[in-house]
């Protein structure tokens, strides 16, 4: 999940009873599953949690594309290269859509940013952790990829429509991201012996933080009732979990990988796998700055907003000039 | 004013596209970047042949409130649908 540990606005959930008439009427276009549309009238921790959550998962496309770009200049081949240029250019067309949703209601593009830049705004933790070689990025496509889309499938249900209508847009093109990235690990692990090594190398340290992408458990996920209510949360961080891993651990086991969890197996009377949660302290540490990359994510970010404001700048006056010329001419 | 760039709401035309439709929109400091940055944001899988940009301050849209006043009238008019009207069949198509 590209978003953690929303926080909710409001006091939770109120009863029929409860609510103004306004309020009233706003859930029930929810329930009828009638959309929300930026002009609407809204609860404002509706659209405070959702500047939130939108925020968060802006930033995380954007932040995202870091660890990856780190090898676009290393790609082993040229079509490799150009495939995995491809993704990333498309997870910044990502970040962009979503940030369009989040200024629907009534935050700016600009402030968005600053909110990332100076820590007050979070984006997934998974982008805290290094790729360290090829086989990471293959790991990444297939593990932080697939993860993702495992939240936002259920999300294009959402039910503020421009949140809606940017998830359509980027499940489309979300499952090239994961096909890429099982490709990749897959010619690794069908390698050398040495290929094969890294591949299960990457899995290793890359599949705990996968599952931290969902969040904390349900049982403290406090937050989770009203988001539902509101359908900005579809599933519970539990159930897409579960899901992740019984549609992953079958593709593990087709490359000849391990899950590393002995503790990993299938339960034939719940119908899915039991398998060890993650270490949640190290999950919380990495939420709070003490990842291995959050340094150097947030200074990277920060560099290029700070080295590209003569670009903006500039352009945008060119376009004034260009404006007042066009005037002084008629 | 911050030194922020407008908004554009981008407008394309798909292969077989009819018209224009509203795809989202992007940040540009003119119209000529707008539609450069729309070929980048928004065309990456063959998406459209065209692209309009609007700056989003240009649009002027109906208020949700006006739903009633403006919409309902024609509810109430099934007679401007084809399907209102029993044609005999021995006339044939129609």
């Amino acid at each position: 999940m590209y978003a953690q540990m929303i926080k909710t606005a409001g006091t939770g959930v109120k009863s029929r009873e409860e609510m103004t008439e306004q309020e009233r009427a706003f859930q029930d276009k929810i329930d009828a599953d009638i959309k929300i549309e930026p002009k609407d009238w809204m609860p404002d921790d509706y659209r405070a949690t959702l500047i939130r959550q939108i925020g968060q998962h802006a930033h995380s496309e954007i932040v995202g594309q870091l660890p990856e770009g780190n090898w676009i200049t290393r790609a082993p081949t040229l079509e490799r290269k150009a495939i995995l240029l491809a993704k990333v250019q498309d997870e910044a067309g990502h970040g962009l859509y979503l940030y369009c949703a989040a200024e629907t209601l009534g935050v700016s593009r600009d402030e968005l940013t600053e909110m990332l830049l100076d820590g007050r705004m979070k984006y997934s933790s998974i982008f805290n952790y290094p790729t360290l070689n090829w086989a990471d990025i293959g790991a990444v496509g297939w593990l932080v990829d697939g993860a993702a889309i495992m939240n936002q499938v259920p999300l294009q249900r959402t039910s503020y429509g421009p949140y809606s209508r940017a998830m359509i847009r980027i499940c489309k093109e979300e499952s090239f991201h994961q096909r890429q990235g099982y490709d990749a690990i897959r010619k690794m692990a069908e390698g050398t012996p040495e290929q094969r090594k890294m591949a299960q190398d990457a899995l290793n340290r890359f599949w705990y933080p996968a599952l931290m992408m969902f969040g904390p458990s349900d049982k403290d996920s406090v937050h989770s009732a009203q988001s539902m209510a509101w359908k900005i949360k579809i599933n519970t961080n539990d159930e897409l979990r579960q899901k992740f891993v019984d549609q992953t651990v079958p593709q593990a086991e087709y490359l000849g990988l391990t899950i590393p969890d002995p503790d990993l197996k299938w339960n034939e009377e719940r119908g899915h796998y039991d398998f060890t949660q993650p270490d949640w302290s190290e999950f919380f540490d990495v939420i709070k700055g003490n990842g291995p990359c959050n340094t150097d994510r947030l200074a990277a970010r920060n560099k290029a907003w700070d080295d590209g404001r003569w670009v903006r700048d500039g352009l945008l006056e060119h376009a004034r000039k260009k404006r007042a010329r066009k005037v002084a001419a008629e | 004013m911050k030194n922020e760039w407008p908004l554009w709401e981008i407008f394309i035309r798909g292969q077989h596209g009819m018209s224009h439709r509203h795809v989202g929109s992007l940040h540009a400091p003119d119209a000529e970047m707008a539609i450069k940055n729309a070929r980048d944001v928004y065309t990456r899988r063959n998406e459209g042949v065209s692209i309009w940009v609007v700056e989003a301050n240009n649009i002027t849209a109906s208020s949700p409130s006006d739903k009633g006043p403006l919409y309902e009238p024609s509810e109430s008019k099934v007679y401007r649908h084809p399907t209102f009207f029993d044609i005999p069949e021995e006339v044939g198509a129609m």
